[in-house]
This record gives structure tokens, sequence and C-alpha cells, in this order.
């Protein structure tokens, strides 16, 4: 009975905090823009099952993603023995989902050898991280405390997949001396209850108590950490992979707004069917957090920071100022700063920064070729060019700022119908003279 | 050889005869005024000749898609050209258009729907690959025998748009022994000049880009670099006068090998 309030106040703080953050997390939506719709669930849930559970596009790089694939569907296995633990901490029960027979078996057999085989890739993530120097993992964005959070989120999952194995050997351990026949299959696990050799059947109890509120304690704690971390990617990786553009890469959003405002100019006539001139104004592009589609500050708060998008970057791998990653981190950065002062005094405060010029400078937006390489190799399909563009956006029709040979290619264009300065009379030029050969 | 004069058919023309032709090629900015890549646009009309494909070209009625201004971020200056552009085609009845300009491809294809256009986008790779399988297009396989070429992806069609094998299989079609850089494909690395980087300098960095791609170029040591991209032409053009290698390699279009290999 006292196992169960003390499960049930923990679960409740825990519970209690995670809602205040999401709460909060969407009100920080809320003051984002209208994207796309979200329909064809359908084609939503294929890509859903391919790239998430699939995880297909993270074995672009087949070694260590086959490693990642390994950790993401331990995670899904697992998950079901921490369902089971919730619902005996509640009701007092012990391997309450037992019931389900043959199933529970596998299930738990699965998670048993997950677990070794997590802490087996988080021994390898750890040691890339603080002995090798993947270039990767550096950069301008890369302060220490990006470090440490992921040192310390790592850190957390092998703990959580050494207590698992743990309670699992002490639980089998304890069967064995007290003559109950054990419920669930642990292949690792069973090569492991030589710990407990000798101790007395109420001592490895003891052990089995430990070790299960030790796991439970620790994904609750790694549950409120989480939406701090860059592993909230942990919680919105598959809904943003479900959440993806279904367009082509190439294509980029319609600004509507301007369509109606170009559709004036070419035919004054439809002036007078113009909404009222009281409509508010929309701001043209990205200039701050707030300016963003919600599926930008999705892709921000998915980003896991693993730098697949920057490493294959052009501009980038030439020594350019240019990090995708650092755009889809500044963004999050950006949310978390001005987010609750908007919550707080309104949607029209300013602090006097923005998320371009104080958090992504000029020089980055313009080095982007729109290549598409950083949203083709990003695991969690986020987009970063799209992003990019809408800062443009911003500078070139809010600011008339961009570089001087990108207005004269404007002037071109709109002078003599060419991003170059040629008549349009020469645009027939390349026919001349053409012949060819008759066979 | 006996040689025949082409007339290129335009649009205009063809109009106030009240013929109507099957496919617009869409020339686009670089055909008509890249001196490099004007040959591309030669190359191909002689193959469209070749084949008796009715077409016709806009002329002096072309105009850029808009395409480096939207990913410039003027969008205003885009959908003032994508506007006049889909205008200018409803007037001519123009449903089927050809595009040599992964670019203007595109846009064209991507992009002009969301303002009403409603015409059907045909990239010349996609074309021409599409006439070898049927059989319309047979391709002597003895001059490309012994050549080595390498196929540099162009952004906007790989993954842009998804077309990599189209051009893989005209170059094996054409008998050329085909090697892969290293980043091929989905993961080619773009040639720099795309985003309208075509028309301004590199921001700071320690390279250009086309540096870096044409140093994958020199990995595989080919004979050809084909592209499939007026961007891409120019950039590899550049990169392989910057490493010396004008002796040794050659550049060109997926166009100008079937024209060459045909004897056009």
């Amino acid at each position: 009975m006292t196992k169960q309030v003390i499960f049930l106040i923990a679960l409740l703080i825990t519970v209690g905090i995670f809602t205040y953050t999401i709460s909060r997390i969407i009100r920080f939506f809320m003051l984002t823009r209208k994207g796309y719709p979200v329909k064809q669930l359908g084609k939503r849930l294929w890509i859903t099952l391919k790239v998430a559970f699939g995880q297909t596009k993270i074995f672009r790089r087949p070694v260590i993603g086959l490693m990642h694939a390994l950790v993401f569907w331990g995670f899904c296995i697992i998950l079901f023995g921490s369902i089971e633990m919730v619902i005996d901490g509640i009701l007092g029960t012990e391997k309450s989902l037992s019931i389900l027979g043959g199933f529970y078996k596998a299930m738990m057999a699965a998670g048993d050898i997950f677990a070794l085989l997590i802490a087996i890739a988080i021994v390898v993530f750890l040691a890339r991280r603080v002995f090798l120097h993947i270039k990767r993992f550096e950069g301008i964005e890369m302060k220490r405390i990006s470090h440490i959070d992921a040192n310390v989120a790592l850190t957390l999952i092998l703990i959580l997949m050494l207590s698992l194995m743990g309670m699992n050997a002490a639980y089998l351990k304890w069967t064995e001396l007290v003559g109950h026949e054990a419920h669930g299959l642990y292949p690792v696990s069973q090569h492991l209850t030589w710990l407990f050799n000798g101790k007395s059947a109420e001592a490895v109890f003891t052990h089995y108590q430990v070790y299960w509120w030790t796991h439970i304690l620790l994904i609750f704690l790694f549950a409120n950490y989480l939406p701090y971390s860059k592993h909230f990617h942990v919680f919105m990786s598959v809904p943003n992979v479900f959440l993806s553009r279904l367009e082509p890469l190439g294509k980029l959003p319609n600004m509507d707004n301007v369509t109606r405002e170009v559709k004036l100019m070419l035919d004054p006539a439809t002036a007078y069917a113009a909404p009222a001139a009281d409509t508010p104004l929309e701001r043209f592009g990205v200039k701050d957090a707030e300016d963003v589609v919600w599926k930008s500050y999705f892709d921000a708060l998915s980003c896991t920071e693993c730098g697949r998008c920057t490493s294959v970057c052009p501009a980038n791998i030439t020594g350019k100022m240019l990090s995708p990653r650092k755009v889809m981190m500044d963004l999050r950065a950006r949310m978390k700063e001005k987010g609750p002062m908007m919550l707080k005094n309104g949607r029209d405060y300013s602090d006097g920064k923005s998320l371009v010029r104080d958090y992504i400078t000029e020089e980055e937006l313009w080095a982007c070729t729109t290549c598409n390489a950083c949203a083709q190799e990003c695991p969690l399909n986020i987009d970063h060019p799209k992003l990019i563009v809408e800062m443009r956006r911003y500078l070139v029709m809010e600011e008339g700022s961009a570089p001087g040979e990108l207005k004269a290619m404007f002037s071109n264009i709109e002078n003599n119908g060419a991003p170059w300065q040629y008549s349009p009379d020469d645009r027939l030029n390349w026919a001349k003279d053409l012949e060819i050969n008759v066979l | 050889m006996e040689t025949r004069k082409i007339e290129v058919p335009v649009m205009a023309d063809l109009f106030a005869r009240g013929e109507k032709p099957e496919y617009l090629y869409w020339v686009g900015c670089a055909g008509a005024f890249d001196d490099r890549y004007k040959k591309v646009a030669r190359a191909f009309t002689k193959i469209l000749v070749h084949l008796n494909v009715s077409f016709a070209v806009l002329g002096k009625e072309e105009t850029c898609t808009g395409d480096p201004a939207r990913r410039a971020g003027n969008e205003m200056l885009f959908q003032m050209q994508a506007l006049q552009i889909i205008e200018l085609f409803k007037a001519y009845d123009i449903k089927k258009v050809i595009t040599t300009c992964p670019h203007c491809f595109n846009t064209f294809k991507n992009e002009y729907p969301d303002l009403g256009a409603d015409f059907e986008v045909i990239n010349y790779v996609d074309l021409l690959s599409r006439f070898i399988d049927e059989g319309k297009l047979k391709l002597d396989t003895g001059k490309f025998k012994e050549i080595k070429i390498t196929y540099h992806d162009p952004c906007y069609l790989g993954r842009a748009n998804g077309i990599y094998e189209q051009p893989r299989n005209i170059i094996k079609k054409l008998g050329g022994n085909l090697v892969e850089m290293e980043r091929n494909r989905s993961f080619a690395l773009c040639c720099g000049a795309g985003g309208a980087q075509m028309f301004k300098e590199a921001e700071k960095g320690h390279k250009e880009v086309f540096i870096e791609r044409m140093e994958d170029v020199l990995k595989v040591n080919p004979d050809i670099v084909a592209t499939a991209c007026p961007f891409c032409m120019t950039m590899m053009t550049d990169g392989i006068k910057y490493k010396n290698q004008e002796e040794k390699m050659r550049n060109m279009d997926i166009a100008e090998l079937i024209a060459d290999t045909l004897n056009l």
C-alpha cells in the first residue's frame, strides 16, 4: 500500500510538471503562423512507418545508423515493460501484463535483449563523443552546454538500461529462491543472476525493488528533463515525421498575400474587390521566432543536433558561416528567449532583438544554395531551406536588403526578363544558322 | 555530308498560321544567352528535329520564370513573372512544356500550379530517356565505347524532383562507361550555383563549392563530366579550368552527348 501511495505521488508530480511544460510549448506554438493543413493521412502513415519506424534515412550512414535504429526499436519494445511498471505501480500488482501469455514472454525477452544492445550502443555513442573528434559534433553552434546535454542524456539512458537488466536478473533470482515460476523470458539477464549468489530471498527482493524504483523514477525524471533538452527529440521525432511536408523538396511554399498584391498590380480592375485597408498586415517572410510557420518550430524542437545536415551542406563544407543545424538551434533558442515574454506581455512585445541578425546573420542566409542536401539528409525530415528562404524573403521584401549582385539580378529580370543584362530581342540568337546533318 | 537548315519554329508564327505544336520547348535564359549553354539548346533542338517532334519556342516572348528571384527572397518579382507567363501560356493554349533547365523545370512543375498554371512539364532528360526506351531514339553505341563518363546530379533534377536514373539510362544506352562519383544521386554535392548563387560572389570561406565538387570528379578521372543543368555546366567548366584539366576532360550536357553520338 505504501508503495502504491509513493508511486502515485511520484507519478502525479511527473505528469503535473510534464503537463505544465507541454502546455507552455503549445502556447509557444500558438504564437507561430499557420502552415499547411495536415491532410493525406494514409500517405503520412506510410512515411511514418518508413522513415520513423523503418529508420530509412538514418541508414544513409549504415554503421552508426544501425546502432541508432537498434536504440529506437529497443525503446519501442521496452516501452511495453515501462507501461506494465506504471500499471503495477498504481495497482500494487506484480507483472500484471503477464496475462497476455506468449506475447508477454516474447516482449519481455525482446526487451531484455534490446536493453543490452542499447547499452552497448550508448557506450559506443559516449565513447565517440568523449574520445573521438567527430567533425559532425563540432561547429560554432555546438557550445559546451550542447555537449553536456548530449552526454547527460546518453548517461541517463545507459543507467536506465543497466537498471532494467539488474531488475530482470534480481527478479529471476528471487523467483528461483522462493520457488515461483518467473513471468516472462530474460535471455540476457538470466546470465546475470550470479550477481546475487549467496544472498537471502529477502535481500534479493530488496535488490529487485531498488532496481525497479531506480528504473521507473529515472524514466519519470527523463520525461521531464527531455523537453528542456535537445533530446526532446525522443518525443517529437515520430510526430515530426508524420507531419512532414509531402511535396517535392524543390517546391517553395507560395506567399498568398503577395499573390493578392501582384494580381492587383497586373489587373487594377480587381482593386475594388480588394479587402478593406484595415485588414492587419502580416510581415513578409520571417524576421523573428513568431513569424515562422508552426512546422518550422516543430522542426526546431525535434532536432537532436546530430549534424547530418551541416555535414552535407556545400556552404558549410567549404568554410562558409552557414550551418543548417545552427538555423534550427537558433530558432529554438530564440523562441525560448522571446516566447515567455510574448506570453506575458502580448504579441507586440519586443526586446529589440530578432532571429534574423541577432541569431542568424545575413552572411549565413545568403550562403545557402537551396540544394536541399540538408533536408534530404535529415532523419526526421526537417526542412531547413524553406526557413532560410523565408528569412531571405523578410530581408528582401521588408528591408530591401540583399547582396548588390542579387539586386542587379532582380532589376535585370524586371527590365529585360532575364537575370543577365541581355535584350529580349536577342533571345533567338542561339538558333541562328542551325543546321542538321541529313543522315 | 549533306546538311539541312533548321528554322526553329516560333509560337507566335505558328499561332498566326492557325497551327498548334504539341510541345513548347522552353529554352530558358541560359539557353538563350549563355555562350556555352547555347550549344546545348542547339543540340537539343537538333534532337527534336531528328525525332520529328512537333514543337515551337517562344523566342522574344520568353522571359525569366522568376526562379532565381524567388530563391533570393523576391517573391513579388517571382509572382509577377509567373502570372505573366501563365497568361501567355493560356493565350497560346500551351499544354505541354519541355525544359532543359532543371530550375525552370522545378518551378514550372511544382510552384506554378499554386498560381493557377495548368500544363504538363517534362524535363528533357526524362523525355529522351522515354524515347530511348520506346525505341524511337536509337543511339549508335560505338562512339563512346572507350569513353569514361561521370554524371554530376543537378540538385533540382535529383533531390528536388527525384530524377536520378533517366540520365544514367541515357549514358548507359550511349554505350558510355559510366563511373559514379562517391557522392552521387541523393548524396550528390551541389555545384554551388543554385539558390541564386549563380548571380553573386560566394560568401567568405576556405574554398569554392565548384572546386570541392571538381575534386570529386577528379577522383574518378573521367573523360567527360556529363551534366544536365546550365548552372552546373558553368561551374563544372570553371572547375575543369581551375584544375587545368582542359586537355584531359570535357564537360558535356546529356543532349550534346546524344547529338554527338547521332552525328547530328
